[in-house]
């Protein structure tokens, strides 16, 4: 979860000029850090490359929509993360 | 290509789905109303519709990789170079590479060459959404099939 912090918030810092040191991992991307949706567009495909992943956001925003997971289930940072190392272990698997 | 239609893909001549790749044809009219302006007395084919062109050939590979389930939009032109200025007449070999195919998004890579030799490159992203209704899918679908008789 780290390491994967790590390079997550090195990932919006990079991508949105937002200072590191306001990065947490109980950020949330778009309440806490302003994120929209194009800038979360990019932060997603160097996400995907970085982690060799691909994040089913079309999935999660659909559970938003339809009521079965809040906003902050994905973009609240450390969540987001576990998300990851979670696409990340089911690939190597 | 048709500037009043805004579709400025001519033909489709090489489509490769699998590999992530499409190449397509598309000549620049002789005259049009832009040219009234861009520029008075020498008319020069705009950068910005050179990155259209880009950006419809890799529509089209979207569109055929998802098989017309969901409408593409350009949402961000990443970067762009114009290296060479392009006159009317001329006949443009715009290529499409898909770079990554995520969820909701895609990136690829556009080129542009002119008797081989390099126009223009790009790096875009887009989005892909459901079509808004049946009838823009099929309007969408029935371009596609045209452009690739």
């Amino acid at each position: 979860m780290g390491s994967t912090f790590d390079a997550v918030a090195s990932i919006i810092n990079e991508v949105c000029n937002i200072d590191r040191a306001k990065i947490h991992l109980e950020s949330h991307a778009i309440d806490d850090l302003g994120i929209d949706s194009l800038d979360f567009l990019d932060i997603a495909f160097a996400i995907d490359k970085r982690f060799g992943i691909k994040m089913p956001i079309e999935l999660w925003m659909q559970e938003i929509n339809e009521g079965r997971a809040s906003v902050g289930d994905y973009f609240v940072l450390s969540h987001l993360c576990r998300r990851i190392d979670e696409l990340v272990a089911a690939k190597a698997a | 290509m048709r500037l009043d239609t805004f579709q400025l893909i001519d033909h489709v001549e090489e489509l490769l789905p699998a590999e992530g790749l499409i190449r397509c044809r598309a000549t620049v009219p002789h005259s049009a109303g832009i040219f009234a302006g861009h520029f008075p007395g020498h008319p020069l084919m705009p950068g910005v519709l050179l990155a259209e062109a880009m950006a419809q050939t890799s529509g089209q590979l979207l569109l055929a990789l998802n098989d017309f389930t969901r409408m593409v939009l350009l949402a961000e032109i990443r970067s762009a170079k114009f290296r060479r200025m392009v006159l009317p007449g001329t006949v443009l070999s715009v290529t499409g590479r898909l770079v990554h195919d995520g969820s909701g998004y895609a990136v690829t890579e556009g080129a542009i060459t002119v008797d081989g030799q390099a126009v223009a490159e790009s790096e875009l992203r887009f989005r892909t959404l459901p079509f808004p209704s049946e009838e823009t899918r099929a309007a969408m679908r029935d371009y596609a099939r045209s452009v690739r008789r």
